[in-house]
C-alpha cells in the first residue's frame, strides 16, 4: 500500500487537516491530545524517521511541527499541533517512543517554555545554568 | 580504582551550534556511563536569523559551521525556494550544477579531515600527515572557485554568486585525478592494515535498531545498514542526473564508519568530474523579489549527515521561524549507547567517530571521583589510545 494511504488508514480521524505542498512536503494537523498516539503510530508502525520538531509562537498560542522523513520516498511528514488556551502550554513528549525526541523536547522546552509531559529528562540542553527561570528567549516580545 | 571521567569538547564546534562537554562514567577501563552536555556555545543563531531579512540568513546560517560551511546555507536557500516552488522551478539550470560542484568537493575536504583525525587519535600520525596534504589542493580548489578556502559564500536564494570560469575546469579536474589514486591508497592502508582493523572493528558498535531509534544521520546511518542519503531520497541539485553510489556497511563500527568515509571520497569526484562534463551555459542566479507566506522544508546530505532546515514565512522579509538541525545533533546523542560497554583508551576515537568536534578534543581531562582532582588531560587519553595502538603494533602484527 502506498505510504500515504497506510498514514490515513492508520490515523483516520486524528488527521484534523491534511495539506500536501508539493509531492515530498506532506503538512498533516492532529489534536494535541492525539500526538503521542500519532508518532508512536508514524515512528514505529509506519516506521518513519524522526528528523526534528520547530515551535514557534503564535498569535494564539503555540505551535509544534513535528517533522517525520519517510527516507525511501524522500517525503517529508510534518505533524502540526497547535497548543492554545493553556499557560503554561503543555503536551505529551514522545521521547518514550523516540529517544531522538530527547533533544529536540528540551530545547524547545526552555526556548519557548512548553511543558512535555512525562519527558524523562526534562532539563536545559543549550541554555546556561544562570539563564532566569521563565525567560525563554524564543518567544515573541508582547507589545 | 574508580575515576570520573569528564571529556569537555570545545568550546568552539565545526558543526553545530553548540560545543559538546562529555561526562564519561567508567569502572576500571569499562566505560559504564555518559553523560553528554551540550549548549557551551550556543550563539542564538535561530533568533537572530528572524532580524535578519532573507537575503543576510544565508551568510549568516554559514557561520554555524567552518568545515560543511555550504551544506547549511544550501538547505536554507533550499527551504525558501520551497516556498517559491522547489529548486528546480526557481533556479538556473548551471547555477544548480554549480552547487552540486562546491557540495561536493566539501565532502572530500570534510572526510579527509576526519580520516586525519581518525588516524591521529589512535597514533597514526602518518595517516593525519598525509590525509591533510591532500586536503589541501582540495581547499585551494576552494579559494580558486569561490575566493575563500572556507564559508564560501556561493549560496544565494535563486542561484549561486560566483561562476566557475571555463578556464577553471581543467585544473579541478586535474586536482582530481591527483587525488583519486591517493584517496585509493588510504583505503588500502585501512583495509590491509591489521593494526588499525584490530583498533576499529567491532569498537563502539551503533546496531541497526539504536540507529533508528537515535534517528541518526549520514555516514553514522549508513554504517549500521540504514540505506539513506538525501541525495538520492530528496535529490537536490544535480545529483538525480547523474551515476553514483550509496555506501552503505552493515556492522555499525568505526570501521564500517571509517571505509564509507573514504569510498565517499571516490564518489564525490565521481560526481564533480561529470558536473563539470555537462555544465550547461547559461545565467548563474535567478531574480527572487518577495517571499511568500508559506512554510519550506530544506535538506542537504551534508558530509556528517542531513542537515535540515524549516523557514515559516509570513510574508514580511524576514523569517517568523527558520529551525536548524544539525546532523551532529541526532549522531552526537547516539554516543550515548555507543560509548557505553567500552574501554577508556576507545573512548576518543568512538566520540571522534560521528565526526563532531576535533580541533578541540585534546581538551579532555581524567579527574578522580572521590577527590575531584584531575589526573589525566586530553593529550594523556590520546596517549593512551595511541599506546594501545603500538602495544598491538609490538604483538606481531
Amino acid at each position: 500500500m502506498d505510504i500515504r494511504d497506510q498514514i490515513k488508514e492508520k490515523l483516520g480521524k486524528k488527521i484534523m487537516q491534511w495539506h500536501e505542498h508539493s509531492s515530498r512536503r506532506v503538512y498533516l494537523s492532529v489534536s494535541r491530545q492525539d500526538i503521542f498516539g500519532v508518532a508512536e503510530c508514524l515512528f514505529k508502525q509506519v516506521a518513519l524517521r524522526f528528523a526534528t520538531a520547530s515551535a514557534v509562537q503564535i498569535p494564539s498560542g503555540f505551535e509544534i511541527v513535528y517533522h517525520f522523513s519517510h527516507d525511501a520516498g524522500g517525503t517529508i511528514y510534518s505533524v502540526r499541533v497547535l497548543l492554545e488556551g493553556t499557560e503554561p502550554p503543555a503536551v505529551d513528549s514522545i521521547t518514550p517512543v523516540c529517544s531522538a525526541a530527547e533533544w529536540i523536547e528540551r530545547e524547545i522546552w526552555e526556548m519557548l517554555g512548553i511543558n512535555f509531559i512525562n519527558h524523562p529528562n526534562l532539563k536545559r540542553l543549550l541554555l546556561a545554568e544562570d539563564w532566569p527561570d521563565g525567560n525563554y528567549p524564543l518567544r515573541k516580545k508582547q507589545d | 580504582m574508580s575515576h570520573k571521567v569528564i571529556i569537555p569538547i570545545g568550546p568552539y564546534h565545526p558543526l553545530q551550534e553548540e560545543p559538546e562537554f562529555f561526562q564519561l562514567y567508567d569502572e576500571g577501563e569499562k566505560v559504564v556511563d555518559i553523560d553528554i552536555i551540550i549548549g557551551y556555545n550556543h550563539r542564538g543563531i535561530e533568533k537572530l536569523s528572524e532580524s535578519k531579512h532573507f537575503d543576510q540568513v544565508a551568510f549568516l546560517v554559514e557561520r554555524i559551521c567552518g568545515i560543511c560551511s555550504s551544506s547549511h546555507p544550501y538547505a536554507y536557500v533550499l527551504a525558501v525556494e520551497d516556498i517559491l516552488g522547489g529548486e528546480a522551478a526557481v533556479v538556473p539550470e548551471r547555477a544548480v550544477y554549480i552547487r552540486t560542484v562546491v557540495d561536493e568537493l566539501q565532502r572530500i575536504h570534510s572526510h579527509l579531515l576526519w580520516l586525519g583525525l581518525a588516524g591521529h587519535f589512535i597514533g597514526y600520525n602518518t595517516v593525519w600527515m598525509w590525509a591533510w596534504k591532500y586536503r589541501e589542493p582540495v581547499l585551494d580548489l576552494f579559494e580558486m572557485v569561490t575566493g575563500n578556502r572556507n564559508n564560501y559564500a556561493m549560496l544565494k536564494i535563486g542561484g549561486v554568486r560566483r561562476d566557475i570560469k571555463d578556464e577553471d575546469i581543467p585544473v579541478i579536474k586535474k586536482t582530481l585525478d591527483e587525488l583519486v589514486p591517493a584517496v585509493r591508497m588510504f583505503e588500502g592502508a585501512v583495509m590491509d592494515d591489521p593494526v588499525i582493523r584490530a583498533r576499529l572493528e567491532g569498537v563502539g558498535i551503533l546496531t541497526r535498531e539504536q540507529a533508528i531509534d537515535y534517528s541518526v544521520v549520514g555516514p553514522t546511518a549508513r554504517a549500521s545498514g540504514l540505506d539513506m542519503d538525501v541525495r538520492r531520497d530528496d535529490p537536490y541539485g544535480a545529483y538525480a542526473r547523474l551515476d553514483w553510489n550509496i555506501i552503505v556497511e552493515k556492522t555499525g563500527d568505526i570501521f564500517a564508519k571509517t571505509v564509507i568515509r573514504i569510498r565517499e571520497m571516490q564518489e564525490s569526484i565521481r560526481i564533480i568530474r561529470q558536473c563539470l562534463d555537462k555544465l550547461p551555459p547559461g545565467a548563474i542566479d535567478a531574480d527572487v523579489k518577495d517571499i511568500p507566506p508559506g512554510e519550506g522544508i530544506g535538506r542537504v546530505e551534508a558530509p556528517r549527515g542531513e542537515c535540515f532546515h524549516y523557514i515559516k514565512s509570513d510574508g514580511t522579509n524576514r523569517p517568523v521561524r527558520h529551525k536548524i538541525r544539525a546532523p551532529s545533533y541526532m549522531n552526537v546523542a547516539s554516543n550515548k549507547v555507543a560509548v557505553i560497554g567500552g574501554t577508556l583508551s576507545d573512548a576518543t576515537i568512538t566520540l571522534a567517530a560521528v565526526d563532531p568536534c576535533y580541533c578541540c578534543t585534546e581538551r579532555v581531562a581524567v579527574m578522580r571521583r572521590d577527590t575531584g582532582k584531575k589526573v589525566m588531560n586530553g593529550w594523556d587519553l590520546i596517549k593512551l589510545s595511541q599506546e594501545k595502538t603500538a602495544r598491538l603494533k609490538g604483538g606481531g602484527a
